[in-house]
């Protein structure tokens, strides 16, 4: 039963590793400030929850993980506000989405 | 494996401090400085100092990057072009740099059990902490009574840094002004755009008062404290600002009580300390409080903390509405 709890959780902080790491690289090569918000969120959600269930599955059932579940419900809250409020931001600064779609082609002449 | 956090924590921040020196624009520099507070919050965690991490967090990353934008919505967001003499900052930088490490082969290692400042005063308090006061952070211990006149000392100068910007901003409640407003943008369109962050706000606040009450009241058992939870407590009333506009708070909160809350703490803290003297002790000696002397010092503790936690929740009102106000003029 530890090992398969061992297991499960190093599988998720691995997986929450991965989006981190896909949600940073997509922040530095996504092509506008609207591409690159969305990469930046998927760190905020996808790769918070599992990082901090994966943690979770270390404390077991106790004070720890009550306070981890208090944090994710906090971070699920906050983190997509903080995306929205920015990109909703940017949209009354006056920053339009491009629109137009680059292709791999037109990229690489 | 602490280490190696350390390192990597202490590399970002040097990173983040040159991206700070080498920006021209404001706002980005303004930015940053949270992210190195937050960067120092952690190490300080690493370090074992929880009370200051929080401390770090709520006031290094939160209050004072709100405050900061504040100014700069009152001054420009670029940094003027510099004309001074580069070569002479540099060498005194790099002579001050020089002597910084060179004093550092003077320090023990870390985490030394030897040095110094593990020999002075330090096992005293851990080993009278548990006999005189009988709380278990030998922070709040240490900082509420062992050294309650250096806090009582931090506290007035948080109400004198507040009293000062009062002075300089000119405090004019301004609640009467309310038709002018600061948006710039299309105000339709911007509530439209705003929804989601003011639900979410309003939902988020009253637990963010529960955790600075929290914070306030738990410092006797673990990280916490006054001056935590009075930045946590006025984060809470600064988003409901944001959300609602100033004028709103300030119908909550009026000016009359922010200045109240600022001279009461402090009040309430040298308060504690002259009841001690009227009570036969010595001033800011809480054992005399309580019939038993450790009541004494947890009802003492208790009170100076609250005095703090007000006089700080205070003072950041009334900063952040001082710059905030001061928009409309």
């Amino acid at each position: 039963m530890a090992l398969l709890l061992d297991i499960a959780s190093w599988a998720l902080l691995s997986i929450g590793g991965a989006f981190v790491f896909i949600g940073g690289v997509g922040a530095l090569r996504m092509p506008d400030l609207y591409t690159r918000i969305h990469a930046a969120s998927l760190t905020d959600t996808m790769g918070a929850v599992l990082v901090i269930v994966g943690i979770m599955l270390q404390a077991g059932l106790s004070l720890a993980a009550v306070k981890l579940a208090a944090i994710l419900l906090f971070l699920l809250l906050t983190s997509p506000t903080a995306s929205n409020a920015l990109a909703s931001a940017a949209l009354l600064a006056g920053l339009r989405p491009s629109g137009e779609v680059v292709t791999d082609e037109e990229q690489s002449k | 494996m602490i280490v190696l956090f350390g390192v990597f924590l202490l590399s970002l921040m040097v990173i983040t401090a040159l991206a700070i020196v080498r920006t021209h624009h404001l706002f980005v520099a303004v930015i940053l400085t949270g992210i190195f507070s937050l960067l120092m919050a952690a190490n300080f965690f690493l370090l074992d100092a929880a009370d200051v991490a929080l401390t770090e967090a709520a006031i290094g990353a939160g209050i004072s990057t709100v405050l900061f934008l504040g100014a700069l919505a009152l001054t420009g967001e670029h940094e003027r072009a510099n004309t001074s003499n580069r070569l002479l900052a540099l060498s005194v930088v790099a002579v001050t740099t020089l002597l910084v490490i060179y004093a550092t082969f003077d320090k023990p290692r870390f985490g030394d059990p030897l040095a110094p400042v593990h020999q002075h005063v330090a096992p005293w308090y851990l080993d009278k902490t548990a006999e005189a006061i009988d709380i278990p952070n030998v922070v709040t211990a240490v900082l509420g009574s062992f050294r309650g006149y250096d806090t009582l000392g931090e506290v007035f100068v948080v109400f004198t840094a507040g009293i000062g910007v009062l002075f300089l901003f000119g405090a004019r409640p301004s609640y009467s002004s309310g038709a002018a407003r600061t948006n710039t943008t299309d105000p339709g369109q911007g509530l439209r755009h705003y929804l989601i962050p003011r639900v979410v706000g309003r939902l988020l606040i009253p637990f963010i008062f529960l955790f600075g009450l929290y914070v306030q009241f738990h410092g006797d058992y673990g990280p916490g404290g006054g001056f935590q939870a009075g930045a946590i407590i006025a984060a809470a009333v600064i988003l409901y600002a944001l959300l609602e506009g100033e004028e709103q708070a300030l119908r909550v909160l009026p000016h009359k009580l922010l200045i109240g809350l600022m001279a009461g703490g402090a009040l309430l803290y040298g308060g504690v300390g002259v009841a001690a003297l009227l009570l036969g002790g010595n001033f800011l000696d809480y054992s005399v409080l309580a019939a038993d002397p450790i009541v004494g010092q947890h009802i003492g503790i208790l009170l100076i903390e609250a005095g703090v936690g007000i006089t700080v929740t205070g003072v950041l009102i009334s900063v952040f509405h001082a710059f905030a106000g001061r928009r409309r003029y």
